[in-house]
């Protein structure tokens, strides 16, 4: 009987594994490593963290093919890796590498100031940022299998995550409380698929499975995106700019497993070290912040 | 009869749906209390290198071991497969080894291999003939390279095993729960029942056998 690869089922379906997990960003494969025995269920190839894109300014792109294949052979977790907003090209070169979910990312410098990449066109699933749910059912159908909230990467501050978290699902509830011939306003509104608005309405609930991002730097960070829905955390910067980042790490996860146990939390939270220093986010000038990239 | 599900990470959710379709609770398994009173166990799919990293610092595993050894019936799907299995890519020692299986992790290649098949599965035959195929959803998934004597074979995939039965376990290397067809899941709680049933039966008789010493 036949096979049917890179389904709509199957690229879903990875995200759905992921669930109740952390993802964490990794620059080599000593860091990969560090991740996977905290417990990761995941991790984020990419060249540089973005807490270190933010202080050190250039074109921000894909990671180095080399990097990628040496952090694959190194863990048996799913490797994710970034391509810049709509550059095809990158994410065709990572599909190559058979990397296990693209991640279209505004943390890295844009390539198209007005398309995204066509994602229906791979096998490999991607995940792709939002900051309200109009942008995420955009990407949806443009073909992203996963969602993610874009908080601000490499700020340390968790604000931004918790504005688009609550925004997302502040969205859900008001697209599920609608009459039928409401919706088509409603994705006039939303700058949404009218078709994906039904199907929220419909099901009531997100046609993807959606983490947080964007400022996760403590364990009570990463419990707190999940009491607001999240499905799962990725922390970026978070990790390995902290004074102790197997120990963070480790905390971290254990945190977004047991987030309804407050005992737990601040059991794991004990003796840490510094965790990054970060930068407020209402200090961080319009033109620098990363989470207004895609549109 | 409740049924626990192992919900240290991955797609415990989409299996408690399937349940709560049957109209039968789930209790999410995070600590060794959430075990008490459960009828059944099920592992879901996930990372296995992360669940097994978690049920150990959480003191799951030995928990599971036990129940798992008194025959608590249990479906295991995909990360919940392996961790049920003997040998893992070739070495012994670090899974439950509840089922005698021997399993090769994302045998079938990375996320682009990820497929979908439909399977046959001759124990699902109803009265009116042939059952229909299984659409089977697989990814990243386990290959299952040996199986022991003990063992039988539900369905297989290009004359390999993807789904098998041993007393109480159910393994399957794909995702049940993915899909809307509950057929497993049915399956799983029959087993369910009759161990119930069993369990009860030997308690009567134990009871019976204390009554007539006297």
């Amino acid at each position: 009987m036949g096979e049917e690869r890179g389904t709509w089922e199957a690229k879903k379906g990875l995200a759905q594994m992921l669930k109740g997990g952390v993802i964490m960003d990794v620059t080599t494969p000593e860091q990969a490593k560090i991740a996977e025995d905290a417990g990761a269920c995941a991790v984020m190839a990419l060249e540089r963290v973005p807490a270190d894109i933010r202080a050190e300014g250039g074109v921000a792109r894909m990671a180095d093919p080399e990097v990628i294949v040496r952090i694959q052979e190194t863990v048996t977790i799913p490797v994710m890796a970034k391509a810049r907003i709509g550059h095809f090209v990158e994410a065709q070169v990572l599909e190559a590498l058979e990397v296990d979910y693209i991640d279209e990312s505004e943390v890295l410098t844009p390539a198209d100031e007005k398309n995204h990449i066509d994602k229906h066109n791979f096998k490999v699933p991607f995940v792709c940022g939002c900051r309200n749910l109009g942008e995420a059912l955009r990407r949806i159908s443009e073909g992203a299998a996963m969602i993610r909230t874009k908080g601000e990467a490499g700020s340390g501050d968790i604000v931004e995550a918790v504005r688009h978290m609550r925004k997302v699902q502040g969205q859900l509830r008001w697209v599920k409380s609608l009459r039928p011939d409401e919706l088509y306003a409603a994705a006039k509104e939303l700058q949404a698929p009218v078709q994906l608005v039904i199907e929220v309405a419909r099901t009531g609930g997100f046609p993807v499975v959606n983490f947080a991002a964007g400022g996760v730097a403590t364990p009570a960070d990463a419990a707190l995106m999940m009491q607001l829905g999240a499905d799962g955390v990725f922390v970026g910067s978070g990790i390995f700019k902290s004074e102790n980042p197997a120990a963070r790490a480790k905390a971290v996860v254990e945190a977004t497993t047991h987030f309804n146990d407050p005992a737990r939390i601040a059991r794991v939270s004990r003796g840490l070290g510094v965790a990054m220093r970060g930068s407020q986010v209402s200090d961080i000038p319009d033109s620098e912040r990363l989470a207004v990239r895609g549109w | 009869m409740k049924i626990g599900v192992l919900a240290l990470q991955g797609a415990f959710r989409e299996h408690e749906e399937v349940l709560a379709s049957l109209g039968i609770p789930a209790v999410e398994v995070r600590q060794p209390e959430d075990l008490h009173g459960c009828g059944g166990l099920i592992l879901p799919g996930g990372e296995t290198t992360t669940q097994r990293k978690l049920a150990h610092s959480y003191g799951l595993w030995d928990p599971l071991a036990r129940l798992g050894r008194q025959g608590i019936p249990i479906l295991a799907t995909c990360a919940g497969l392996i961790l049920l299995a003997k040998c893992i890519d070739g070495e012994p020692g670090s899974s439950l080894e509840l089922l005698d299986v021997d399993v090769r992790r994302n045998a079938y290649g990375r996320q682009v291999f990820s497929f979908e098949t439909p399977l046959a599965v001759p124990r699902f035959a109803v009265a009116s003939g042939p059952p229909d195929p299984f659409r089977a959803i697989f990814i990243r998934a386990p290959r299952i390279v040996r199986i022991g004597q003990d063992v039988s074979v539900l369905a297989s995939h290009e004359g390999e095993p993807v789904a098998v039965e041993q007393g109480n376990i159910l393994g399957l290397s794909f995702h049940p729960e993915l899909t809307q067809d509950n057929r497993f899941h049915a399956y799983f709680l029959e087993a369910v029942r009759r161990h119930k049933t069993t369990q009860v039966g030997q308690m009567q008789a134990a009871v019976g056998d204390y009554a007539s010493r006297k």
